[in-house]
């Protein structure tokens, strides 16, 4: 059987006779041999197999769903119903899902099968997969580097070719800023097109459920299946979901970032790709004129203060008591609050869980979480602006490609630094996608970034899709 | 902004944290003060009659019909409690006798 890598293979490979059983097995073993990654904390072997016979049957009766043939990973922050979930944290350690995430049930419905959940950074909370309780994931394209993050486990189940598409969620870039070190492709949708229900809330404003995968084609499919309003998350929109398809947009106009590419710390290779995309895409027709990244240097701090304010709140409800790590050293209620979750949580987690709770703490309120949120505000504003007068706004997912492990573990605003190109399209709600784009001289990829006003998925999909990336 | 101990105290309470360990509070106060200190960025910014940005969602008033539906049974409520028994959670005592 010859490499299946995307879905569309997939099917070629269904239609000319290979079960979904048979490229089930595969992916197993595939994932079993590259366990080295540490991509994945579990395999979910017996669910998928009898997924892929109901799979196998439906394409037998011809009621296969339109993602039949769809190899699936998941974060370990999204709930599958009796499938344990963990947010890669020990004070989740055992923990079993009571439901599933409205997304999986979508996906499940469509005839994906979930081959594991895949590693991250301790409750998202990292931008290098490096906070995982569970150990560090490895790049598949260099083992020495990190696969980016949060979704660290799930970029690297789809680039080292184990599932055909994976669900991340992204709060300041998680999905995007793992799929530009990985040479995949990562959407983060509008906030509220996809239902939060089931996924392990970090950042409650910020937070979006999306796919990896190899092609924008296959993410657009699994975004279809996924996206619309859902009774069980009272923040998804009630517009309508229609399925979007990928033909080629007529002439667009694009706001280009050209601060951000010329900035110090933007990689040569980065800046040199982004300038000849500019000039392709005008040759192309389209118009590309230069804007400006509002506020940059106030963008990663509004989301730190903003996300963690929400982290520390959301994160109240790990108390040793209904699920979870309880310690056995303690003595007393209070104490049970208070060991469980310091010796459940990691350092970062805990940092994150101070600041949010400094900024939201009588006398710092409308110092820093108040200005943050008018600020974000501001932010938000000016994004719409530009995209009022533009369909897309063009800039890289990041500034670099992916460094080595350790690199940055010992400076936090380093790693916060990460999230500098992506945390526009949380704090401003628009869906914003990552390309492949092209390699530096070590062969590392690295990728383009479009936003498109909130709920713009289709023009967004479409340019992704056609984009003259070479 | 600097953080002294006496704050650091008081935030790790609020949120039922446990920094007592010398070694860890010396950690976290370095590192929360470098995070203070780029966050202070945001002063730089005018927002002299900016309303905060609350909500990120267009919705409002999302209500349903007052019916009900299956929740979590008490079953499945108690699987995943690190202490229980067949129909409760257990706590520690919460009222010391003294």
């Amino acid at each position: 059987m010859r490499p299946v890598r995307t879905l569309r293979e997939a099917r070629e490979a269904v239609a000319s006779g290979t079960t979904v059983r048979a490229l089930t097995e595969a992916a197993l073993a595939e994932a079993r041999r590259q366990q080295d990654l540490n991509a994945f904390l579990e395999l979910f072997d017996a669910s998928a197999l009898e997924q892929a016979d109901r799979v196998d049957a439906s394409l037998r009766t011809g009621t296969a769903g339109p993602l039949a043939g769809l190899l699936l990973s998941i974060k370990d922050n999204i709930c599958y119903k009796d499938h344990r979930t963990g947010a890669s944290s020990r004070i989740l350690e055992g923990f079993t899902s009571l439901y599933s995430a409205t997304a999986v049930e979508r996906l499940l419905a469509a005839g994906a099968v979930i081959v594991g959940r895949t590693n991250c950074d301790e409750f998202a909370m990292g931008s290098s997969n490096e906070t995982s309780a569970y150990g560090p994931v490895a790049n598949p394209l260099d083992p020495k580097r990190v696969p980016g993050g949060s979704s660290g486990g799930a970029a690297a189940s789809v680039a080292a070719g184990i599932v055909h598409a994976a669900l991340g969620s992204d709060t300041g870039g998680s999905i995007r800023q793992p799929a530009s070190f990985t040479g995949t492709v990562g959407l983060k949708p509008t906030y509220g097109r996809v239902s939060r229900y089931g996924l392990i809330a970090f950042a409650s404003s910020f937070d979006q459920i999306g796919p990896f995968g190899h092609t924008v084609e296959d993410v657009t499919d699994v975004y279809n299946a996924m996206a619309g309003v859902d009774p069980l998350d009272s923040t998804t929109s009630s517009r309508p979901a229609p399925p979007v398809t990928l033909e080629h947009t007529g002439p667009l106009r694009i706001a280009y970032y050209r601060d951000c590419v010329e900035r110090p710390g933007v990689a040569p290779a980065v800046r040199e790709a982004m300038t000849a995309l500019v000039e392709r895409l005008q040759r192309a027709g389209h118009t590309v004129e230069p804007a400006e990244l509002p506020l940059p240097d106030q963008q990663v701090p509004t989301y730190y203060i903003i996300a963690t304010a929400e982290a520390s709140s959301n994160l109240a409800r790990f108390d040793g008591i209904h699920y979870g790590h309880r310690s056995k050293a303690a003595s007393g209620v209070e104490d049970t609050y208070r060991l469980s979750r310091s010796e459940g949580f990691g350092p970062e987690v805990q940092r994150r869980i101070l600041l949010g709770t400094f900024v939201l703490s009588a006398g710092y309120y409308d110092a820093y979480y108040a200005q943050a949120q008018k600020v974000r505000r501001l932010i938000r504003e000016a994004t719409l602006r530009t995209l009022a007068r533009h369909d897309l706004i063009l800039l890289p997912t990041c500034p670099i490609t992916a460094f080595e492990r350790g690199a940055l573990a010992a400076d936090p605003i380093a790693m916060y630094l990460q999230d500098i190109f992506t945390v526009q399209a949380n704090l401003a709600g628009t869906p914003a996608i990552s390309v492949p784009l092209g390699t530096d001289a070590d062969g590392m990829p690295f990728g383009a970034q479009l936003l498109a006003a909130p709920f713009g998925e289709e023009v967004l999909l479409r340019a992704a899709a056609h984009l003259p990336t070479r | 902004m600097k953080l002294d101990d006496a704050a650091l105290d008081r935030i790790a309470e609020l949120a039922r944290l446990d920094f007592s360990d010398p070694d860890r509070r010396a950690a976290v106060l370095r590192d929360m003060e470098r995070v203070l200190a780029f966050v202070e960025q945001l002063n730089t910014v005018d927002t002299r009659g900016v309303e905060p940005l609350v909500f990120m969602t267009e919705e409002e008033n999302v209500l349903r019909d007052d019916v009900a539906l299956p929740g979590v049974s008490k079953q499945d409520a108690l699987r995943n409690a690190p202490v229980k028994d067949s129909d409760y959670f257990k706590v520690p005592r919460v009222v010391d006798k003294g």
